[in-house]
């Protein structure tokens, strides 16, 4: 199989922003969380009796100070990533390298 | 997915607190003696966990207009299965939690739930199942991750109408309402999960595949046969 897995994965994330322009293009939509849209659905549900029965303990004083925290967690997850796959690149480098010579520089890693 | 703080009536989020408690713990225990045992699984860990952790933080634009987030957790439960994997979705979802004020302390329970052990179960199953009979690699690692991503959302839309019945039509009707926003909205949100998750599982493949043998993951044949497609 030589299918480009990584042209795959760019073509179908091109698709997926293609359908994010024409759909905010051609429709007037808020863009507003799935999470929060439930929110409206229970308010329909119980005709707007149902009263949240704990608030949240902390709430970010504003959308600025929750796009921090939400790119702070993404930032935290990519460098964990990042740092382990660039260790494992060379390692197994250090050891193709070191067994190159008595396989006449042929690496297989 | 995330269930909002205070949401969840009695006595729903005592039962997926309940339910979800024994897994997360027997998950804490098998990932200690996983550690334990053999050291050169803890990088992967890492790995999981933080994909979990970027891919749960990135809320994306779907074709109804409003917007979701994928899980992330469907690398972890091919890799490590589905106990562990909960104890990592715990981990993202405190923290969305406690500094985000996205998803609450009361409804942890079912978040966990749906989350961190139904959607890796399913996924879990359907990585099992392509590989048995045989599918592509990387195709079985995009439906395990895929489905996972919408199992999730699915579980969801089931928890929220066990709470909120419908005066006219019950459950049944309520969870036509409440999966009218997740189920639709994550299907292209799934797929991209899914095709990320394979290239990531591809590289983890080329740079690890043999942690991955030893954890009987991916047997040493598949490996062999994608060493030979690449030459």
């Amino acid at each position: 199989m030589k299918i480009k897995l990584e042209l795959l994965t760019l073509g179908v994330i091109v698709l997926f922003i293609a359908a994010f322009a024409y759909v905010s293009s051609t429709q007037n939509h808020e863009w507003s969380g799935a999470d929060s849209q439930a929110e409206g659905v229970i308010s329909d549900l119980t005709g707007g009796t149902y009263i949240p029965w704990f608030q949240s303990i902390y709430q970010p004083p504003s959308g600025e100070i929750e796009s921090l925290l939400f790119a702070l967690q993404a930032a935290i997850g990519s460098l964990i990533i990042g740092y382990f796959l660039g260790y494992y690149r060379a390692m197994s480098k250090i050891k193709a390298e070191k067994s190159a010579p008595e396989k006449e520089g042929k690496s297989d890693a | 997915m995330h269930i909002m703080e205070g949401f969840l009536p009695h006595p729903w989020w005592e039962i997926w607190f309940l339910l979800s408690l024994p897994v997360v713990a027997f998950g804490v225990y098998k990932m200690n003696r996983m550690i334990m045992e053999s050291r050169e699984t803890l990088p992967l860990l890492a790995v999981a966990g933080a994909f979990v952790f970027v891919l749960s933080s990135l809320k994306l634009p779907s074709v109804t207009g409003s917007c979701s987030h994928p899980t992330g957790t469907g690398m972890g439960t091919i890799i490590f299965g589905p106990w562990i994997t909960s104890v990592l979705a715990v981990i993202v979802l405190v923290y969305q939690a406690v500094f985000l004020a996205h998803g609450g302390l009361t409804t942890l329970g079912a978040n966990t739930f749906s989350m961190g052990i139904a959607g890796p179960a399913v996924g879990y199953l359907v990585y099992k199942a392509a590989t048995k009979v045989g599918l592509h690699l990387y195709l079985a690692v995009f439906l395990a991750a895929t489905l996972a991503d919408w199992a999730t959302y699915l579980v969801t839309s089931v928890q929220l109408a066990l709470a909120f019945p419908a005066t006219f039509g019950g459950v049944l009707a309520s969870f036509e309402a409440f999966a009218a926003i997740f189920a639709i909205t994550q299907i292209p949100l799934a797929i991209v999960e899914g095709m990320v998750t394979a290239l990531m599982f591809k590289y983890i493949v080329q740079l690890r595949s043999d942690v991955l043998v030893r954890m009987n993951v991916v047997s040493q044949n598949t490996i062999k046969k994608l060493k030979e497609a690449l030459t």
